[in-house]
């Protein structure tokens, strides 16, 4: 274990350092990629509790994670335009506050976790997979034809949402904003898998039938795990949108899920910090391979095919060695 | 009435396409116990073969056995590279080693044909309107893709009931270490069944192709769709693939020809037609969670 | 950063002298180059190219990247080319929401932006924007066209069709706002969707005279294919879209004989045009798309103003470009009160040349339209 806390170390400091020498250095598109690292890292991070603790295989994280931008791009475009989003039964007005928005953002994917969750966690394996792929699906089409906000235009906002004390329109202190989230996340996720509760889960993945005999409900410790799962990701599509200013039906799409998806594969499945590691791989991956030729997702599936085949414990398992996390 | 009739048809159409993606997709799963997310990239394959085959022969028919051929060809030799190595591994691999499979293939498509869509058109015997009892007009292809589909619904029934393949296939389903044990070469029999599956999606791919388009990406929305069909029918069960398959073809075309009908009732048309067609393009999901609180495991799957 | 792909246009040696301005213009080209609808990037990014080769001006350098069609992919390709590469131009966006997405962002950050391609309303009316100039269309122009042409084909009952989004709602409102007739029925598809079985059953029952669709890519091609199949014989009317050389090879007889709305067809008659087609040929080897002479117009826009004034005098390029003082394809061409253009509007129909398909113009759907927003635009 001590192999992979220096190597999460490493990371940690990583993801930090780089926009910093490029703030120094005047190059602010490298905090831009950064923060894009960071919030990816945030959504594979929620994905991760669902995933790599309790072995639920969600292809269908787009929701959360596009309900979580649309909560942003919702209540910033009333306040943009100074509409109410309501008038009935009380009047809400829209927001240009971060806080607030985040607090919208996670009720919002949380009640979508919980209701996704509550008809998915009725079964398992396969049916798992492929029900949670349908359900992202249904929101996908639902954003798209849905004309009250955009449609499949999608919705720009023109102004980054404030925060108290910071200039959020400069890279930087949007990326310690962001960074921040990921580092509580990234706490809640490790104290989380030590915690009872935890516990719990991992057993309900490794054996439910004993999780039952001593009288705990698997299908509670999943449900709580996908709730959870489904907020941090909602969190992160509402900074994702902030960091576009933009959000569109395509955050709902099934390769949107995949992608979370392979953030975490590409990191190692059940490390604390393989979301961390995979969304830096997969965005360093986009900009090398996208500047060698227009063909670079055909690459990128060589590469991914290869990482599952021959070296799967992801970038992180292949670096620690031969210590497995995950069964 | 004849509208009805002639949406009721289309519905049974789209039924028996969805039928022969869903159909592949259950086999694999029931017998092999993997989870295929490249089987859209196969309907491409297919869809690409004929067009490419048809466009340098004239021939639709050629074009259709190069489909089958392409398809079942694509499909054998992912699973010998590929996908037999995924057969011990958990779920997550599988879905993580084929959507990296959809990714090659989606861009590999691009790279040897383009961008833009490829032409293949409805052959000649078939192209054109026909009467049908009742004063109906409806299209010949459209009558033929039903009769195409029912036909290898029913062969296929045949295969599995009736031929030394089907009953390994079955035995596969209830015990592959059994099968494996009383000497079936059982890596062979997996190849047969996966190349099966492909070499019916790149027919249906063929098929849809000439009324469609012929793109890269066309494969991905209908694998969806089967994978509601799958879901609903239960996993691993030809029949539950092929009602399932009837029942999401029926609701997506009456739902996106009712809805707006009834929404219009008592709403503008604009935002009648808008909210409609929003509803209609969700109703399938509608019908998959309610089968799924009734029945988990689908209408014909195993309890889990 | 090294990654991007970096082309100077310095293919010609010989620069004429004079013709040059004093100052280098970057040009950051946001394009759709991979993915579904990567044919009409890449024809807007040729059709650009070869204007600029053309000019032999190298004092432009053009930096492109491929925007995947998604709207967050172009947000961060425009950061990065305002931030890092500080370009002074941007341009090359096909789809109406990721112009949405970059262009607000731009013009507010003092960089121009010179659309080859997306118009939608939103930045014609009220969020029109000095720095932002349209070379092709608003988006409801060639639908308005269509509704006005339907009328001089004394259509009354007409069946309308697109997808259930922004661009179909636009287009459907733009018909309506020319034509006159009656509606037989007016039907919100699927985006995406590949199976009209269920329209066309609605479109035979309806009891249409015309039949008016929006149907962009590989749906026209379907629905087209589809309608053909059906023995339906309702005539059908729609914008380029759907029609483009690109496209139309796809559909193949099924769309023969088509109306549809155009700004530009390869048989316009004009030096200009005449001379762009055959140097499209011989340098790509393929027919030029409406797209492509899209991509052509606009980097002539751009080297005009070039020719007139210096970039970094924001005022003096703005009035270069307002100038328009180019030899369009088009023919005539000039600029409205809110940068959009006013220009003629053809209808052509659906022709085979030999084994190509392709279209020819029979009529003038409107004569020097401009749009309906340009009076909510207070610049």
């Amino acid at each position: 274990m001590l192999r992979e806390r220096i190597l999460n170390f490493v990371f940690a400091f990583g993801l930090l350092a780089v926009p910093l020498i490029a703030y120094v250095s005047d190059a602010p598109f490298v905090i831009t990629l950064a923060t894009k690292v960071a919030i990816l890292a945030l959504a594979g991070v929620g994905l991760n509790i669902a995933l790599g603790l309790g072995g639920l295989i969600s292809l269908g994280h787009a929701a959360f994670f596009g309900i979580g931008g649309y909560a942003m791009g919702i209540l910033a475009s009333h306040a943009q335009s100074y509409t109410l989003l309501t008038t009935w039964p009380f009047e809400i007005a829209g927001t240009k506050s971060m806080l607030i928005i985040w607090v919208v953002a996670l009720a919002s994917s949380g009640l979508a976790a919980l209701i996704i969750g509550a008809l998915s966690l009725r079964t398992s394996g396969a049916y798992f997979i492929m029900i949670t792929l349908a359900f992202g699906q249904m929101l996908f089409f639902f954003a798209i034809s849905w004309p009250a906000y955009g449609g499949e235009d999608g919705l720009p906002i023109y102004l980054r949402n404030g925060f108290p004390g910071l200039n959020t329109l400069d890279p930087i202190q949007f990326f310690t904003i962001t960074y921040v989230i990921l580092g509580l996340a990234l706490f809640l996720s490790s104290r989380l898998s030590k915690s009872r509760f935890g516990l719990a889960l991992q057993a309900t993945r490794q054996n439910p039938e004993r999780v039952e005999a001593v009288g705990m409900r698997p299908f509670n410790i999943r449900l709580t795990a996908f709730l959870i799962s489904g907020m941090i990701t909602g969190l992160a599509g509402a900074l994702f949108a902030d960091l576009n200013r933009f959000v569109s039906p395509s955050m709902f799409s099934w390769q949107t899920s995949g992608e979370i998806m392979v953030f975490v594969i590409l990191g190692g499945v059940g490390r604390l910090y393989g979301p961390v590691a995979g969304a830096a791989l997969f965005i360093l991956l986009e900009h090398w391979l996208g500047g060698i030729n227009d063909y670079w997702q055909f690459l990128l599936g060589l590469i991914l095919l290869g990482v599952v085949l021959f070296a799967r414990g992801g970038l992180i398992g292949t670096l620690v060695g031969r210590e497995v996390a995950h069964d | 009435m004849t509208l009805i009739i002639e949406q009721l048809l289309n519905g049974l159409q789209l039924g028996v396409m969805l039928f022969l993606m869903a159909a592949g997709l259950t086999l694999v799963f029931g017998v092999m116990g993997l989870i295929n997310l490249a089987h859209g990239s196969l309907y491409m394959v297919g869809a690409f073969a004929c067009a490419a085959v048809a466009t340098a022969t004239g021939s639709f028919w050629l074009g259709v056995i190069a489909s089958l051929a392409a398809a079942a060809a694509a499909g054998a030799i992912v699973e010998l590279v590929v996908i037999r190595r995924l057969y011990s591994r958990d779920h997550l691999d599988q879905v993580l080693a084929t959507f990296a499979l959809i990714l090659v293939f989606s861009e590999g498509t691009r790279w040897l044909f383009g961008s833009f869509p490829l032409f293949l058109d409805v052959p000649a015997a078939f192209s054109g309107p026909v009467t049908l009892p009742g004063g109906i007009e409806y299209s010949r292809y459209r009558l033929a893709i039903i009769a195409a589909g029912l036909l290898i619904a029913v062969g296929l029934y045949a295969l599995i009931t009736k031929t030394r393949l089907g009953i390994r296939i079955r035995a596969g389903e209830s015990d592959r270490e059994m099968i494996a044990a009383l000497g079936v070469d059982i890596s062979k029999l997996y190849t047969i069944v996966f190349a099966l599956g492909a070499a019916l999606a790149g027919f249906a791919g063929a098929l849809v192709g000439a009324i469609q388009s012929v793109q890269v990406g066309m494969g991905e929305p209908v694998l969806i769709l089967a994978f509601v069909v799958v879901v609903i029918g239960g996993i691993g069960s030809v029949k539950g693939a092929f009602v399932g398959a009837l029942l999401v073809g029926m609701t997506d075309t009456l739902g996106r020809f009712l809805l707006p009908v009834f929404f219009g009732t008592f709403m503008d048309p604009s935002s009648a037609t808008s909210v409609g067609s929003a509803l209609a393009s969700m109703s399938i999901y509608i019908l998959m969670a309610l089968v799924l609180v009734a029945k988990p495991s689908g209408l014909y799957g195993d309890a889990i | 950063m090294g990654l991007l792909k970096t082309f100077t246009a310095a293919a010609t040696v010989l620069a004429i002298a004079g013709m040059a301005s004093a100052e280098p213009v970057k040009v950051g080209m946001i394009t759709t180059l991979s993915g579904g609808g990567a044919g009409l990037g890449i024809d807007v990014r040729d059709g650009f190219m070869l204007a600029v080769a053309q000019s032999g001006n190298s004092d432009i350098e053009v930096v492109i990247e491929d925007d995947q069609r998604k709207p967050e992919v172009a947000v961060q390709l425009a950061d990065e080319m305002i931030q890092s590469e500080k370009v002074d131009v941007l341009t090359g966006i096909i789809w109406s929401n990721l112009a949405m997405a970059v262009v607000p962002a731009a013009t507010a950050q003092n960089v121009f932006y010179l659309s080859p391609n997306a118009g939608p309303s939103a930045l014609a009316g009220q969020g029109c924007h000095k720095n932002y100039f349209n070379v092709a269309w608003q988006n409801d122009n060639l639908h308005e066209a269509a509704g006005a042409y339907a009328n001089s084909a004394n259509y009354a009952n007409s069946f309308i069709m697109a997808p259930n989004y922004p661009a179909g709602q636009d287009a459907l409102t733009g018909y309506k706002r020319f034509y006159e007739g009656g509606l037989a029925g007016e039907v919100y598809t699927q985006l995406g969707q590949k199976d009209y079985a269920s329209e066309i059953a609605q479109i035979r029952a309806s009891g249409a005279d015309s039949v008016y669709f929006f149907l962009p890519g590989g749906m026209g091609i379907a629905f087209m294919k589809q309608y053909a199949q059906s023995g339906v014989d309702i005539p059908l009317l729609g914008p380029a879209f759907s029609f483009d050389q690109g496209i139309l090879q796809a559909v193949g007889e099924a769309a023969l004989g088509v109306r549809n709305t155009s700004q530009w067809n390869k048989d316009l008659d004009n030096p200009a045009n005449a001379a762009f087609v055959e140097n499209f040929q011989a340098e790509y080897g393929r027919l030029p798309s409406l797209y492509a002479s899209q991509g052509f117009d606009t980097a002539n826009l751009l080297l005009s103003a070039m020719a007139a004034a210096d970039v970094s005098d924001a005022d003096a390029f703005r009035a270069a470009l307002e100038a328009a003082n180019f030899d369009s394809v088009r023919g005539d061409f000039a600029f409205g009160p809110n940068h959009h253009p006013i220009q003629n509007i053809y209808v052509r129909e659906v022709i085979k040349e030999g084994d190509v398909f392709t279209n020819q113009i029979i009529a003038t759907g409107l004569t020097n339209h401009s749009d309906a927003y340009a009076a909510d635009c207070k610049m």
